[in-house]
């Protein structure tokens, strides 16, 4: 398949996020929003590494080029797993403190 | 020999250091010995080094490299040859006299002010050295300037006078300009010649590298700077105004030493000026200009020293119609006569104006013969020397001047003529005025008159012998002589122009000379010997009385327009232009701040859609780059 369908699908899912980080009130969706650009980074990272490994087996067996890539999407992977541990428990926190999990609550922090 | 030459000039700044540093420290006493001492070992030096000139010839002593670049090497180096060792004995001779002379003068000052007199004077002898001993323009522009400064800081000795630092600042300003003069020459020789050496530069070779326009251009801004220094027209004013400082510096830096220094610099450059018949003439018509101009203020004068101090300016006319008409060391012979009897009257009027508790009107003076016998001897000498009667010095240097002008033009020779007729007139005015008849001033001053102290009278009468028998290092030979000084500056003096007179016409031509100054110096006498000038009536009085109103022209036509330029610059520019353009910056930068802190909401959501909205827009310039690299890329390929 060609990779401009993953370039397209990985825009738009991140697009969404993006979108959705700057538009919802609601921390728990903002959070959603966020793994998803996560994801669709990662997402594009496989694919692009699926593309430059296939070509070089092309060439030469048992090459590991371009597969750096997916270890980076484990890693992501990692990392986002324990940013999800911290920020839902700092959304429950604040729910914990406030009763609401609208982010607008918070610009009380301004002053 | 190197060291000895050095110490010439390091024994002046040494006193400099020792007098100005410890002015809170040494006695008055002190400080007058050293100062004297300084300068009197620099005098021995110099006599030395006189000798070995005599000796050994020229030479030229490298110190260090003052400048050096790829393209140009301005040595520090000093060069003692017939003309450098003649001017060192002047300076350091005369100079020893008048630092005796101001110990007494000056007693009236504190210590510390005392030093303070003293430690400028040294630092001017030192500055006058280096001027006379470099071997290159840029050494002497050092020293151009050093005598400038201390010329200001000693006409503004007196600081706590408006009027004198007035003065000072004058004469600063008027050298400036001739300063500016000077300096572009030097840019010019450098550009056109890569070098300022004189060794260098004032050889026929050289003179063959330049153009006849470059020449003239060296020559006329030298003389710009010579204009300035020495105070002819138009720059000339700073001169009797410069009289504010004590009288001891008048007669060492504004008449002696000082403003010679642009004789001394033309002379040195003879070989361009004869190279070059527009400068010379230039130097001709300036110097005879500017020695009848202030001849005729001179004789309405009623101040002292401002007699004396325009006397100066025509002298110094004088020795630049020498240099005109190529008389190079005819006008060397009068600086350094010109040095012995200008110097003589200034102390001598000093020790008038002592005695008068700094009366210098001689209106309210008269009859001082009786009561200042050494001073009025010496002064009556001096007024001689300068009228020039045989056989005092100023006869035989004057002469060579004036038949050296006859040579090249009648019309300069008459022109001198009159000018030496009224010479003779106003100094036997001033000396009528002065010393004959009765005696004018309050009954206080008359019991307080008294002839000076030891150390005052001692350089008046040194001074008085030289000023006497000067002459006798450059009687013509007509008179039997063979003129010493003549051929003790041949080494220097490229061409000078031969004189083609006939023996006859030398003796006409000197006894034309002796007869006018001896009628003009005979009516001074009988007219002032009973009583002073009044005010002036007639118009051409009140006209040289008042200066030939010189001072009030440059006011109307230079001053003021520059004063209103400024005025407007300050009022309208500075107000609206400059203060526009400060303020609207501070002001563009509150309004902007007042703006974009608008959007500091608080909101977390505009934050972040200010970040994406930057990411994406970083992105499109990041991409536009690439499109524009790439598209210049296709194009040159």
């Amino acid at each position: 398949m060609s990779i401009q369908y993953y370039i397209i699908l990985c825009l738009t899912l991140f697009s969404i996020g993006v979108v959705g980080v700057l538009t919802r009130r609601n921390a728990i969706i903002v959070f959603m929003c966020i793994e998803l650009m996560l994801n669709a980074v990662n997402l594009l990272l496989v694919a692009f590494s699926k593309m430059y490994h296939g070509a070089a087996l092309q060439s030469a067996a048992n090459t590991t080029v371009g597969i750096d890539a997916q270890i980076f999407v484990f890693f992501i992977m990692v990392v986002a797993a324990a940013e999800v541990s911290v920020g839902l428990a700092i959304i429950v926190m604040m729910y914990r403190n406030t009763h609401s999990v609208d982010i607008n609550f918070l610009n009380r922090l301004k002053n | 020999m190197k060291i000895i030459i050095g110490f010439i000039v390091l024994w002046p700044l040494v006193g400099f250091l020792l007098n100005g540093l410890g002015r809170n420290i040494w006695s008055k006493k002190t400080i007058a010995t050293q100062a004297t001492g300084y300068i009197f070992a620099s005098f021995v030096f110099s006599l030395i080094a006189f000798w070995n000139v005599q000796e050994q010839g020229a030479m030229t002593m490298h110190y260090f490299d003052f400048i050096k670049t790829s393209t140009v090497k301005i040595p520090f180096d000093f060069r003692v040859d017939a003309l450098s060792s003649l001017f060192l004995l002047v300076i350091t001779g005369v100079g020893t006299l008048i630092h005796l002379y101001s110990s007494a003068y000056m007693h009236e000052e504190t210590a510390p002010h005392y030093a303070r007199y003293f430690a400028y004077l040294n630092l001017f002898i030192f500055s006058m050295l280096l001027l006379v001993l470099g071997d290159n323009y840029v050494i002497m522009f050092i020293g151009w300037e050093g005598v400038g400064l201390c010329s200001y800081l000693l006409i503004g000795y007196w600081f706590t006078n408006t009027t004198y630092n007035n003065a000072a600042k004058k004469a600063f300003i008027m050298n400036r300009i001739g300063d500016l003069g000077f300096l572009l020459a030097i840019f010019w020789l450098i550009v056109k010649l890569g070098t300022v050496s004189y060794g260098e530069v004032l050889n026929a070779e050289s003179l063959a590298k330049l153009s006849s326009t470059d020449i003239t251009a060296i020559t006329l801004l030298l003389f710009v700077g010579a204009m300035g220094k020495s105070a002819q027209i138009p720059l000339y004013t700073w001169l009797p105004d410069a009289m504010a400082g004590p009288t001891p510096v008048s007669a060492l830096i504004h008449a002696a030493t000082m403003v010679t220094a642009g004789i001394y610099m033309i002379t040195r450059t003879n070989i361009f000026y004869t190279h070059s018949e527009i400068a010379q003439t230039v130097v001709a018509i300036i110097g005879i200009s500017t020695a009848l101009l202030a001849a005729t203020i001179a004789i309405k004068q009623n101040d002292i020293k401002k007699v004396l101090a325009y006397s100066t300016v025509s002298q110094l006319g004088y020795m630049f119609l020498g240099l005109g008409v190529g008389a190079y060391s005819g006008a060397v012979f009068h600086v350094i006569t010109h040095a012995f009897f200008k110097a003589l009257l200034f102390l001598a009027a000093g020790s008038v104006i002592h005695a008068m508790h700094h009366e210098q009107d001689i209106r309210k003076m008269g009859g001082l013969k009786s009561k200042l016998p050494i001073t009025h001897l010496t002064f009556l000498i001096g007024c001689i020397a300068i009228a020039g009667v045989p056989p005092f010095s100023g006869f035989f240097s004057k002469d060579e001047i004036l038949a050296a002008a006859y040579a090249k033009n009648p019309i300069y020779w008459f022109l001198g003529l009159i000018g030496a007729a009224m010479t003779a007139f106003y100094m036997f005015r001033l000396y009528a005025t002065t010393f004959l008849g009765q005696f004018r001033g309050t009954e206080a001053q008359a019991s307080h008159l008294h002839e000076s102290p030891v150390s005052m009278t001692i350089p008046l009468m040194i001074l008085a012998v030289l000023s006497a028998v000067g002459g006798a290092m450059g009687v013509p030979e007509i008179l039997g002589g063979h003129h010493w000084l003549g051929h003790h500056l041949s080494s220097i003096i490229g061409a000078e122009q031969a004189l083609h007179l006939s023996h006859t016409t030398e003796w006409i031509l000197m006894g034309t000379s002796v007869a006018i100054a001896l009628v003009a110096l005979l009516i001074a006498i009988g007219k002032y010997s009973k009583q002073a000038d009044g005010e002036p009536q007639t118009a051409l009085g009140k006209f040289l009385y008042n200066k030939w109103l010189v001072d009030e022209l440059y006011e109307k036509a230079i001053i003021q327009p520059l004063n209103r330029f400024a005025g407007f610059l300050k009022e309208v520019v500075e107000k609206n232009v400059i203060d526009g353009v400060v303020n609207g910056t501070g002001k563009l930068v509150q309004y902007g701040a007042r703006q974009t802190r608008l959007m500091q909401s608080g909101q977390v959501g505009y934050y972040i859609l200010f970040m994406v909205l930057s990411i994406v827009l970083l992105f499109l310039i990041w991409f536009n780059d690439l499109a524009i690299t790439r598209f210049f890329h296709n194009l040159i390929q």
